[in-house]
């Protein structure tokens, strides 16, 4: 052991680091767990009830016919954007320090798919008449488009997440013979394919990755336009709308990226990543959390001053409502609290650093879910006929539901990290292997970076 | 109206009509395939009569406005809704034909009714996913409630508010449950499915008015037929054409495309006595329950 090289002691200490988690689980964890899985558990009671009742245990009414779960919907379809698509753009334009933060990317996009997914259907009115999708589809119907592109991005996007990880697998058979049960070992061998790392092995995977890292990017900007068409295919104001197709795409980036630099900041600190999740991570996904800030500033912009402008009757109430009327609350902390804060974050040197980014990112996730909640309910609750603005408050069924797809989405988390490496263990070894023809990395630093996406400040790495 | 009854009855069915489409050139495949674009042809349908004539009635409704008040002079609610909710056991809270108090321009009122316009490029079909909703062959838009799966994106998409829902398993009237239920009469209601007018599809195939139309007091309301240009309030019949130009009728946001089949003629019920000065309210209607009207009755038609 004492002829290893620096290099080799730093793939070790990552392989340690890493693969902990998944033999060694604290007291911290099972009640952590725990408490997410009795709020899934009162969400789950919530919905035998909205089963056993129908849909009127909700807030909705015939005037706003859609409430929490689309807006959850479009929230957790928005977040799914983090992952694949992020982690597809850096590693086609080989930002080298993606490598430690892909495989959180990709594994948000899964879960938040699964619990996105799940939300339409908790809000039918007759779920038990789901397989009709299938038996009736209507390629007209924009239910249908998102539907099957959902479906598709779910596919891909497990795909996409499932390959890099057949290493890794591979490494966890190897690395954990002895250190946990033999089922799970089983498993690890199945699911690695008979991985040996073989130069012919890892030409096929990078070509697989290669082709399903392009393919993901026009899936998932289909995803989240035809999210988007559910309501821009109808006439009502404040839906009615040309550009929702790229104002939603850039939305769900936007959001995806806070959710990622979000997530990043609690693995660092729960399982001891800072060796490789460092300040720099967060700075660089910060500048493009400014970038897609700035963006969706723009859109919003541009969608709410060309409808106000003209004033037509349906869009200048609506308008009005949302600026200083009943909902303006909610869209003024988005503006201020989920676009302009954070961006002030980003932009000052002094405010860049990691936990003002974190809760920066917090704000811009908070800031999106009131964003999506007032694109969803006030064009319902506006008159189409002289009657009075539709109300709509949430029961506590849809509040319940709603928390448990959130801690739902925590609680896969938190099993997922039981089971896979969360840090992509063979691409940091190749990132290194790579990057540096000479010197071994030191791990206390950075990773190495080949093509940043932005020039490096010089800032200081840790806050 | 001045028809026959037997000749209401009269529509093609699904195999003359194709032939008929064949002979003006509509090619084979393309008849093949119509009748899973167009559920309305397919056999489903339960407008079977078979006749020697093809005409196929296409229904409207016009309301008469001059003649509408809705019922207040007479101190009642409005008659067309208590009927309709009568007439199809409306669930309780839902009015499928609704009347509003619209302003006008003076600062004065007048009263509009409003059904299901049954548009002719209807919004809520095109994007229903499982086709649930869909058109008859008299350009009825009808929901079939056995394949509705609840999205509620009709609703999101009709400009016009007509279509509730059911959030609750409705109540029905007793014996409902061995109705036969059909789109054209969908009784037993159904929990988490969508309804709305169907322009009474079930009686005018069966050769009678709407209910809504047979219950104004005011003979406010008149079906009409475009294929045969004409139109009747259950008292006088009319050229349909002529009658809607010559007072100029309306329809409800023309300018979005969807082609309502319901037209308005432009008043404020001062043919039936109303005194535009004097304010009084629409009275709520009652419900079937609080009407006491049962599967047997008559109104309840079938
Ligand atoms: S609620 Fe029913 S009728 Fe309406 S779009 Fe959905 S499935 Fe079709
Ligand atoms: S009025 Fe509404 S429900 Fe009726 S056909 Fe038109 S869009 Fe459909």
């Amino acid at each position: 052991m004492d002829t290893l090289t620096d290099m080799q002691q730093a793939e070790r200490k990552l392989e340690v680091v890493v693969l902990r988690p998944l033999t060694q689980t604290s007291r911290r964890w099972y009640v952590w767990t725990a408490s997410l899985l009795v709020i899934v558990g009162i969400g789950i009671v919530a919905y035998i009830n909205q089963l056993a009742n129908g849909l009127a245990v909700t807030g909705m009414r015939d005037r706003v016919i859609w409430g929490l779960y689309i807006t959850n919907f479009v929230f957790f379809i928005g977040i799914s954007h983090a992952g694949t698509l992020i982690s597809a753009i850096l590693r086609t334009t080989h930002a080298e320090w993606r490598r430690p933060v892909t495989r959180m990317a990709e594994l948000i996009t899964v879960v938040a798919l699964s619990i996105g997914g799940l939300m339409p259907v908790i809000d039918l009115g007759r779920p038990d008449r789901i397989p009709f999708l299938l038996q009736y589809g209507k390629i007209s119907s924009p239910i249908v488009w998102d539907f099957i592109s959902i479906a598709t991005y779910l596919t891909a996007s497990l795909m996409y997440l499932y390959l890099p990880l057949i290493p890794d697998f591979a490494l966890a058979y190897d690395r954990l013979r002895g250190a946990t049960s033999s089922i799970r070992l089983k498993l690890y061998g199945l699911l690695s394919l008979g991985w040996l790392d073989l130069p012919e092995q890892r030409r096929r995977l990078t070509r697989g990755i290669n082709i399903m890292m392009i393919l993901i990017i026009p899936i998932a900007i289909s995803v989240h336009t035809v999210v988007s068409w559910i309501f821009s295919m109808t006439m009502r104001a404040g839906w009615n709308s040309t550009i929702f197709g790229p104002y939603f795409v850039v939305g769900a980036i936007f959001s995806g990226i806070a959710g990622i630099i979000t997530v990043m900041y609690v693995f660092r600190r729960i399982y001891h990543l800072e060796d490789y999740i460092t300040a720099k991570h967060f700075r660089y996904l910060s500048y493009l959390l400014l970038a897609f800030d700035l963006i969706y500033l723009y859109f919003t912009f541009a969608e709410y001053l060309t409808t106000g402008y003209k004033m037509e009757e349906g869009e200048n109430f609506l308008l009005r409502e949302l600026l200083v009327g009943q909902y303006s609350l909610f869209f003024w902390v988005f503006v201020v609290g989920g676009l302009l804060i954070p961006a002030t974050i980003i932009i000052l040197p002094w405010t860049r650093k990691i936990p003002l980014l974190v809760l920066g990112s917090i704000l811009v996730n908070i800031g999106m879910w009131l964003k999506r909640f007032v694109i969803v309910v006030p064009s319902l609750a506006l008159p189409l006929l002289p009657t009075e603005w539709g109300v709509y408050i949430p029961t506590w069924v849809e509040i319940a539901i709603s928390a448990a797809a959130f801690a739902g989405f925590a609680l896969i988390f938190t099993l997922a990290t039981k089971l896979i490496p969360i840090i992509s263990v063979w691409e940091m070894k190749e990132g290194w292997e790579r990057g540096l023809t000479a010197r071994a990395p030191e791990p206390a630093r950075s990773a190495p970076t080949l093509a940043p996406l932005a020039a490096d400040t010089g800032g200081a790495d840790e806050p | 109206m001045n028809d026959d009854p037997q000749d209401l009855k009269q529509r093609v069915n699904r195999r003359q009509l194709l032939k008929l489409l064949g002979t003006v050139g509509v090619t084979p495949i393309a008849a093949r395939l119509l009748p899973d674009l167009l559920p309305h042809l397919s056999d489903a349908s339960p407008a079977q009569d078979k006749t020697e004539s093809r005409r196929i009635r296409q229904w409207v409704l016009v309301f008469d406005l001059r003649k509408c008040e809705g019922c207040v002079t007479i101190g009642e609610a409005p008659q067309c809704i208590e009927a309709c909710n009568a007439e199809h056991f409306v669930p309780k809270g839902q009015e499928w034909i609704k009347v509003f108090e619209m302003e006008s321009p003076g600062g004065h009122s007048f009263f509009l009714p409003r059904p299901c316009m049954q548009c002719e490029n209807p919004p809520c079909l095109n994007v229903c996913p499982v086709g649930a909703t869909y058109m008859n062959e008299e350009g009825v838009v009808l929901v079939n409630h056995e394949r509705c799966i609840g999205c509620r994106m009709c609703m999101a998409a009709c400009p016009y508010a007509a279509r509730v829902f059911n959030w609750e398993q409705p109540e029905n009237p007793p014996g409902a449950t061995f109705a036969t239920y059909s789109p054209e009469y969908p009784v037993p209601h159904r929990q988490g499915t969508v309804e709305k007018c169907m322009l009474c599809a079930h009686r005018t195939m069966d050769g009678k008015l709407p209910a809504c139309v047979e219950g104004c007091p005011m003979y406010a309301i008149y079906l009409g037929d475009l294929t045969e240009d004409i139109a009747t309030n259950g008292k006088d019949v009319v050229k349909l054409s002529l009658f809607l130009a010559s007072n100029s009728a309306y329809r409800l946001k023309e300018e979005l495309g969807t082609r309502p089949r319901v037209f308005y003629i432009p008043g404020h019920g001062q043919e039936s006595g109303h005194d535009i000065d004097e304010h009084r309210p629409v009275i709520p209607a009652r419900s079937w329950q609080e009407q006491g009207v049962s599967l047997d009755d008559p109104q309840g038609g079938h």
